[in-house]
């Protein structure tokens, strides 16, 4: 595949789902750019330094929110004239999102006293109350016609959902834990994972309409779920923890299958290790022309590296955590499941260089991948089960059943992906670093 | 014999006094350890044979030893030395019979001392070999007393440290259970305390809300454009009971759909469990009767009355399964089936293991390792078998689902055809509707020219009789009005858009008669207006679908 790249100052981007348009954000200005050629097809400018993009659901608007301001501006794709600002304020700003439908923008106002929902169609605005500070706070179904919304009332959580299309409450119930962490909509929109805290292990599936289907709990008084990821066909719930375990439920009785250990040895010899292995290549003095050109010198030096099999039983670079800290660096941190269901791909906080891929159809160990630095965050492909890893250096790494491969990013200078994200055809994706960005194209 | 020693040792000369005092005094000595010396008392008295006679008897007391040997010898029990007759007369018959009975005695004496001798070192190898044993007897008792002490010892260690081990345990339980209920504690306390900060911050986000809501709300507004149309292209529709009702209604749709699609997937599944059951079942009957010669006996007598069952059960599962149903009874018999099937399977495996070891001690039985050969490969061909079949349960399971995509798509196709089809026929009736009110329209005019003329005629020939010349004029007018109206319903006719125009005047000009056939050309016209108003609704209706 061939790289191609190009430089700019960005605070953040987003692919846009539909068409072949990528929008990145510098400072102010908002650049839409299309994917294939990475030309400027608008630019906009904003009232302040734009904290957070996103497009609408049918790709014909972006919402850009600036935190500090308190104000959410939304440009039109089709008319760039076309313009609305949004400003809460002395209420304030803390997080913004488009609903389902791309006509309503929710906005978290500050301290999360409320959520306002307005409305582009009709100039409406209408207010829900008591929503809770937490990370996932709000989910939508896939499908986009459920909203459920996380509330805490009198130190008491409860869930409300929501008809998308009228924004009419639907259902409103109590959950039983102790302080509610996340929650999380099935792919089939079916059934809605809650969980807790973790302080207490506890996670709770309610039906579409309330119903609470089953609770799960594996042990008490131990850190609890740090992650969760449900399957694509909404057969499997993967729990991670802090106990470096990953337990699965099934959909039809939601009891735990079987439960994944990510030890610091493996010794089984029928998983393949790949570990990733750096190599300088041997400069040849004589072939050299002097001055080297500027490119031909950092592509001798650059130091590469490749993918060796390592015999088991192999070690891996474990990391003790610092034990009198909150929100310790222990527990299975990431969890994702391949599109076609096959694998999944889990990292291990306590082991930092290591991704762990498992089989789903035969519930074991397939491959572990060994990096020489730590992981910073890896994307499946959506069309095939393909995986991107980035480590923080200048190379993005590719994992699929074929095998493996590491990749250079051929870039002037130090580029360090720091995250990636692909397009939703699979076909390329974006890798970012903290301030620039480059598009890796993928045949 | 001691007094004859005393008797004697005063008579007896001094000089043989110490011989006959020690072999006497050897003589006399009754403790067993001068046995030894007692041995050697023969030998002195037979050394010194001489000796010891000339010092009892001499010359002058011979009378006086031969009556002392005499009183010695018939105390003893020997007839007397004297003969009977003289008292004087030595008998030396008697004397040597006495002789001869005292060397008898003497060897007997000998004999018995011997044999007591060798009893006595017989009885002294005895003593001292069992008080070697005894003494090695003591030593053992000592040396296990001395075992039993320190295992005793031992013992005692290891079940004190038992006893703190357990102790430790206990302790360590103890604690354990302690920390936890610390933690309880302490986790209630943290959370009385979270909620009383919660209902505190609760209370200032109140507050909070409350002023912010009081400014005023100009400043928070949103600043749009121009309305953007919903996504739908619908208009947003009133919160009504009527919505809250379909929303509930759209949810359950939504859950039931997922159900039904799970129950789908598991009786899917089921079905084709089943199947492979079923499968297994069959081939392990197929298995177990054509395979031995001796365990067939053995294994007939135990697979027909099981086989008869197992006929009986496979009709009435296939007729169970053709139904696909899913009772209890059906799938405990499966699984009951399978499992007698199943345990016949492993004892025949068995038994057939144990003849191939019997085989292999006494000699080998070629039928046997045979059999057991193939039963190893049909086991390897089973395993294949049931891989095969998982495999194809995927397989189908995939087509199963892709047929039920396809399905829909078929089913959606088709729809569209009909739908397409209708269309057209919807078309085909509109254009031949427009056709049908222009020929209409065209009679029409044709009919109204007609009239219009025939009642020009009748004018004509009504106002000729009486003034000729208006009526060429008028003839002329009406022709050349005739012609433009002509000329206007060709117009018409042609063009597509009416014009009330040209029959409006020709009624004008007409009188009475021609007004009353004004009302008919009126109502014609009304006629007209109403096919040229539904021809352009036709039309437009015919445009509309082209456009779309």
């Amino acid at each position: 595949f061939s790289p191609s790249f190009s430089i700019d100052h960005m605070a953040c981007k987003r692919t846009n789902p539909k068409v072949y348009i990528i929008a990145s954000c510098v400072q102010y200005r908002l650049i839409v750019r299309d994917v294939n050629s990475l030309q400027i097809l608008q630019l906009y400018t904003c009232l302040d330094q734009i904290q957070y993009i996103e497009w609408s659901s049918d790709s014909l608007f972006i919402l850009c929110a600036m935190y500090k301001r308190g104000i959410v501006q939304v440009w039109s794709l089709e008319q760039p004239d076309w313009h609305c600002k949004i400003d809460e304020g002395s209420a304030g700003l803390v997080a913004s999102c488009w609903s389902p439908d791309g006509r309503h923008i929710l906005n978290t106002t500050e301290f999360h006293l409320r959520i306002t929902v307005w409305s582009l169609c009709t100039k409406s605005v209408s207010y829900i109350k008591y929503p809770k500070a937490c990370q996932h706070g709000i989910a939508f179904t896939k499908d986009g016609r459920y909203m459920a919304l996380a509330e805490r009332r009198d130190c008491k959580d409860f869930i409300s959902l929501f008809v998308c299309s009228d924004w009419q409450l639907l259902r409103h119930f109590d959950t039983e834990t102790q302080d509610l962490a996340g929650i999380e909509w099935a792919p089939n929109g079916c059934v809605l994972a809650v969980w807790d805290t973790c302080l207490e292990y506890k996670i709770l599936l309610y039906s579409l309409d309330g119903r609470l289907l089953s609770t799960y709990s594996a042990y008490e008084w131990s850190l609890g779920i740090k992650s969760i990821a449900w399957s694509p066909s909404s057969q499997f719930l993967a729990i991670g923890s802090y106990d470096e375990k990953v337990r699965i439920l099934n959909h039809v009785t939601w009891k735990k299958i079987t439960e994944f250990e990510h030890p610091v040895t493996i010794a089984n010899p029928k998983i393949i290790v790949y570990k990733e292995v750096e190599k300088c290549p041997r400069v040849e003095t004589e072939s050299l022309a002097l001055p080297p050109a500027k490119a031909q010198a950092s592509s001798l030096f650059r130091i590469q590296s490749k993918y060796d099999i390592s015999q088991v039983p192999v070690s891996l670079q474990c990391v003790k955590p610092v034990a009198d800290r909150a929100n310790p660096r222990i527990g299975i941190g990431m969890l994702a499941f391949s599109p076609d269901n096959c694998f999944l791909a889990t990292k291990n906080d306590n082991i930092p260089n290591a991704i762990w891929i498992w089989d789903v159809q035969k519930l074991k160990l397939f491959v572990v991948l060994e990096q020489l630095y730590a992981v910073q965050f890896f994307q499946w492909d959506p069309c095939q089960p393909r995986l991107a890893i980035c480590t923080g250096n200048s190379k993005v790494y590719l994992w699929s059943p074929a095998g493996c491969v590491s990749v250079q990013v051929p870039m002037e200078g130090d580029f360090q992906v720091l995250s990636l994200c692909w397009h939703s055809n699979g076909d390329s994706m974006a890798l970012l670093s903290k301030d620039h960005f480059c598009m890796c194209y993928l045949e | 014999m001691g007094d004859w020693t005393t008797v004697t040792v005063p008579a007896l000369p001094s000089a043989s006094k110490n011989t006959l005092l020690n072999t006497s005094e050897k003589k006399m000595c009754p403790s067993s350890l001068n046995m030894q010396q007692v041995q050697h008392s023969p030998l002195p008295l037979s050394k010194s044979p001489h000796s010891s006679f000339s010092a009892f008897c001499t010359d002058e007391n011979v009378e006086q030893c031969v009556s002392y040997l005499n009183r010695e010898l018939t105390t003893l029990g020997f007839p007397s030395l004297y003969s009977e007759c003289n008292d004087r007369e030595l008998n030396v018959v008697s004397i040597i019979n006495c002789m001869n009975e005292l060397l008898i005695l003497q060897r007997k004496n000998l004999r018995t001392q011997e044999e007591v001798e060798i009893q006595h070192l017989k009885l002294g190898s005895d003593m001292d070999h069992l008080q070697n044993c005894y003494a090695k007897v003591k030593e053992q008792l000592e040396a296990s007393r001395r075992e039993i002490v320190g295992l005793q010892e031992r013992d005692r260690q290891q079940q004190c440290k038992n006893r703190n081990l357990h102790q430790l345990l206990k302790n360590e339980k103890d604690e354990v259970q302690k920390l936890q209920n610390i933690i309880a504690s302490r986790a209630t306390q943290y959370n009385h305390d979270m909620k009383r900060k919660e209902r505190e911050y609760n209370k200032l986000k109140e507050r909070l809300h409350q002023l912010v809501m009081n400014k005023k709300d100009k400043k928070i507004a949103m600043d749009v454009l121009n309305y953007i149309g919903r996504v739908d292209g619908k208009r947003g529709a009133w919160r009504t009971g009527k919505t809250e009702a379909r929303n509930e209604e759209d949810m359950y749709k939504v859950l039931l759909g997922g159900y039904e699609h799970c129950q789908k997937q598991l009786l899917m599944e089921n079905a084709e469990l089943k199947k492979v059951l079923q499968q297994m079942k069959k081939e392990m009957i197929s298995l177990l009767p054509p395979k031995k010669q001796k365990p067939k006996e053995r294994a007939e007598d135990g697979t027909e009355p099981v086989l008869s069952d197992m006929e009986e059960d496979a009709v009435e599962l296939n007729k169970e399964n053709m139904w696909e149903l899913s009772c209890e009874t059906v799938r405990e018999q499966l699984t009951n089936s399978i499992r007698k099937q199943w345990r016949m399977l492993k004892n025949h495996v068995e038994k057939l293991d144990n003849q191939v070891s019997r085989a292999h001690s006494e000699a080998l039985n070629d039928n046997d390792v045979i059999s057991r050969e193939d039963h190893e490969l049909e086991t390897e061909k089973l395993e294949l078998e049931i891989q095969q079949c998982r495999e194809m349960i995927k397989t189908q399971q995939q087509l199963l689902q892709d047929c039920y995509l396809l399905e829909e798509r078929e089913r959606l196709q088709e729809e569209w055809k009909l739908f397409r089809e209708q269309k057209k026929n919807f078309e085909r009736e509109r254009r031949s509707f427009t056709e049908a009110a222009i020929r209409l329209g065209l009679e029409r005019k044709a009919f109204e020219e007609d009239r219009g003329a025939w009642l020009k005629q009748q004018f004509l020939s009504i106002t000729y009789d009486h003034k000729n010349s208006e009526h060429v004029k008028s003839q002329s007018a009406f022709s050349g009005s005739s012609e433009p109206d002509n000329q206007l319903i060709n117009f018409r006719s042609r063009h597509k858009k009416p014009h009330f125009l040209s029959s409006v005047p020709m009624a004008e000009e007409l009188c009475q008669t021609v007004q009353h056939i004004a009302h008919n050309s009126n109502s014609s016209t009304v006629l007209n207006k109403t096919t040229e108003d539904s021809k352009p609704k036709q039309w437009k209706g015919i445009n509309k679908p082209e456009a779309e």
